[in-house]
Parts: C-alpha cells; structure tokens; sequence
C-alpha cells in the first residue's frame, strides 16, 4: 500500500470548500425560516384546527414523510419548469428543502404544543386574551422551549440535507468537494476534510442550541 | 332594590349525553360573597366556569351586570358571541384555579402583568406598579422576580389571585383553590380571600373548606345532581338543614 495523504491539493482550493459550507449554511437557514413557518401552521392545525384543515395538514405530513427527500428535489427542480414556473436552482432547493423539513417541524411542533398544559390557556382566557394572544404569549414561548432539545437534532438533519443540493449542481459543501476530487485525485483527502467540516459544524450547532436552551430554561 | 350583580337563569348543560346542569336559577347582589357546596360531580365547578365560558352552555342564560355572557338570540336561533367578544366579556370576571395556573414562564410580576398590558392596553410602567402593589397586597412584594416554580403552592395561588384581581373584575371566581395545597398552606389562602370579602369584593367560591364558608360567606349555595338542592344563610343551612341531601353532606364533609 503505497498511499501517502497529501494535502496540499484540498489546501489550496479549501476557499471553494468554505465558500460551499457558507453555501450550505445559508441554504439550511433559509429553509429553516420557511420550513417553521409551515411546521408551525401544520401543527396548530393537527393540534386543533377544524377537520378538513386537519385532514389536509395530515395529509401533507404523511405524503411528504413517504417520499425520499432527492426524489422531492429532482422533482421540483425538473417538474415545476415543465408547469411553466420558473426558478433558479437554489431557489428550487430551498422551497424543498422548506417543504420537506416542514413536514418533520410539524411532527416536533404538534408533540410541544400537546405539552403546554390545558390550564395554562385555561388561565390566559379568564384573564380575557383572545386565542392568538394566548397562541403568541402563552403556547409558543412554552412550546419552543419544550421542543429545542429535538428541533436541535431536527436542525442538524437539515444541515446535513443540504448536501443533497450537489445533486443539481448547487455550489454547495458537498458539490465543491466532488469538483476538487476530479479535479485533484486526492480522493481519500478530499472527502476526510470535507466529513470534517461536516462534522465540526454540526457539533457547533449543536452547542449553540444548548446554549439556547440554557438561556432560555425557565429558574427553578 | 339595586340591579342584580349576576343573574343565572335556566341554565342547562350537556357533555355528550350526559346533562351535568339541569336548569339553574340564582341571582347575586354587588358585593355578595357565595359559597357553592355539593359532592363532586354535583356540577358546582361546572356553573362557574359557564359563567366565565370555560365551558360552553346549551340552554338558559347568565347575566352578568345586565349583559348576557356568551350568547346572543338571533331571529334563526341562539348564537355564540364572537371570540372577541367572548374574550372581553372574560375580563370581566376574575378566575382563580385549583391548580393555580400559573404561567411557568413568566415571573410572579409577568403573571399579573400581562392581562394589565395585553387586555388592558396598560403602559409596562403602569403595569408593574400595578402588578408590585398587588403582589404586595397577597403578601409577596418581595417575590415580584420569582417564577412559578421557585413558589410554594400557597404563594403560587395567592400570585394567581393577584392575577385576577389586577384585572379589576366586577366579579371573583374561585374554583377550589385550596384543595391542591398542603394543609399547612391553606391558612394563607383564605386569609388572602377573606380580606377581599372584607373589601366588599364580590365573590363566588366553589369550596371545601365548610368552616371557611360557614366564616365567610352570605350566604350558600348546595348544588345537588345539577340543580340547587338548598340555598340560605350559612348560619341557618349548617346547623339546621331543611333538606335530607345536605344533611347526609354537611355529615361526611369536614364541618363540624
């Protein structure tokens, strides 16, 4: 075995590897923002909503879990300018992204809002707020709180997902060090350094949630 | 005589199939203060959260200084308020709970402000000053900062009747409120609500407590299989009860 790691090769365009984890961050973000927003509404349904919204939400939760996230990307990258939409690729992975990652923020959404005691609300109406007063003051500030330990790993999913983007041609983390592989050879080096970042970055996640959830713990 | 306070009449309820009211008729004056007695499933606890629509109602009406609470007639039929209207109609009564209900996330202060701010529209500096004198009227100004869970049970309650209090209701509502506290914290308690019966602070309590409500109260309610079994002036009912019910009750309840 006459393999010997050189790194020079993957120093020498670790600016493209950077570039793409930015890249990849910002996709993850992004998704993030749209994909609460979807698992929030989803979830005040399933949690409470009136049946046909319930059955509809339902019905996106479980369509969406049963298809594989790539399956969802090419579709949408290929599929939507067939129907005459058109939207640049990153845009096209973010909306997936969005979508996908909102099905599963449902799912960890609904269980928080289970936890928030029905003597709480009870409480925020004799004091006379209205529903969406008890929703924004009461329910959420408990509810994020009793679901940032799984909206962590949740979170570190999509982060990872995103390397799914180099399936069409995003300039993303993982698409970068597939460049630098062909063009390079330094195939051993290429994809340690690159599970590196990965992994560093999802620890770094990681320790900001906690972090979050430290801040955030209620005093006892 | 003075326009009644709350006027409750022919108020029926269902869960499902089973009917838990079945036509309650009851009339209070500004500054009464009632004590609501019965065996559990009696449906005590039931009429005071349908007097502030924590439960629905299916039949009858609640009048509250005049105003007809949770539902309006429409030439089609009887129609629930809107959640608005519902929601102001609310803050006109005070509610305090068995559990206390504390918001776990918010400071004893933050409890009492946020109906100051959110319904009232009150500045945050009014709100505080408010929420602090308050606080300190239930005995724990120096707790102001505390949260819910560095509070024993019976400072958690008294934080909660602070709550409600703030709110200025025209009306108190106590649904058993010492009977999720430890004996030794009960005394805090009612020597918080007897001072607001003092004030002249109009109250309904659905209580255990048959010495409090034999102290305190003007008069008491003995709810029975969802109607009201007897009603009178607890001095009178406690020692000489007319019907079979509350005697059988008054025997196995802690009042001697």
């Amino acid at each position: 075995m006459g393999y010997t790691l050189n790194f020079s090769a993957v120093w020498r365009s670790f600016d493209l590897l950077l570039g793409g984890l930015l890249l990849s961050l910002e996709l993850a973000a992004a998704a993030l923002a749209i994909g609460a927003v979807i698992g929030l509404a989803v979830a005040f349904a399933l949690a409470g909503g009136p049946t046909p919204l319930r059955r509809a939400a339902g019905a996106y939760v479980t369509l969406i879990r049963n298809l594989p996230i790539l399956v969802l990307i090419l579709f949408t990258y290929f599929a939507l300018p067939q129907l005459g939409v058109r939207i640049d690729k990153i845009q096209s992975f973010v909306l997936t992204l969005a979508i996908y990652s909102g099905a599963y923020l449902a799912e960890v959404f609904r269980a928080g809002l289970l936890s928030v005691p029905r003597g709480v609300k009870e409480a925020g109406l004799a004091i006379g707020l209205t529903p969406m007063q008890i929703r924004t003051s009461l329910i959420l500030p408990l509810m994020l709180r009793n679901v940032l330990p799984s909206l962590s790993s949740t979170l570190i999913s999509l982060f990872k997902d995103t390397s799914l983007a180099a399936a069409i041609a995003v300039p993303e983390l993982t698409f970068e060090a597939r460049k630098i592989n062909v063009e390079s050879f330094r195939v051993i080096e290429v994809w340690m350094v690159t599970s590196a970042l990965y992994v560093a970055t999802c620890a770094v996640l990681a320790a900001l949630m906690r972090a979050l959830e430290r801040r955030l713990a209620i005093p006892k | 005589m003075n326009k009644p306070l709350l006027e409750i009449k022919g108020l029926r309820k269902w869960y499902g199939a089973v009917e838990v009211l079945k036509g309650v008729d009851c009339t209070m004056a500004q500054g009464e203060v009632i004590s609501i007695i019965g065996s559990s499933g009696s449906g005590k606890t039931t009429m005071l959260r349908c007097i502030n629509m924590l439960e629905e109602f299916q039949d009858g009406q609640i009048l509250l200084d005049g105003e007809a609470i949770g539902y309006e007639e429409h030439p089609s039929g009887r129609r629930r308020k809107s959640e608005k209207e519902v929601a102001r109609q609310r803050a006109l009564t005070g509610m305090a709970f068995q559990q206390f209900n504390l918001f776990p996330h918010m400071s004893a202060a933050q409890n009492v402000m946020l109906g100051l701010v959110k319904v009232k529209k009150m500045g945050r500096d009014e709100a505080r000053t408010l929420a602090e004198q308050w606080l300190g009227r239930v005995g724990l100004a120096a707790r102001a900062d505390h949260y819910p869970g560095q509070l024993s049970g019976g400072q958690q309650q008294r934080v909660a009747i602070a709550r409600a209090i703030a709110m200025n209701p025209k009306l108190m509502l106590f649904d058993e409120v010492t009977s999720a506290l430890d004996p030794e914290l009960v005394g805090e308690v009612l020597q918080v609500i007897k001072g607001l019966a003092a004030e002249g602070m109009s109250m309904l309590l659905v209580t255990h407590e048959m010495r409090f409500a034999y102290e305190v109260s003007s008069r008491v309610i003995f709810m029975n299989k969802g109607v009201i079994g007897e009603e009178g002036d607890p001095k009178e009912m406690f020692v000489r009860p007319r019907t079979e019910r509350l005697a059988e009750f008054l025997k196995t309840s802690s009042f001697q």
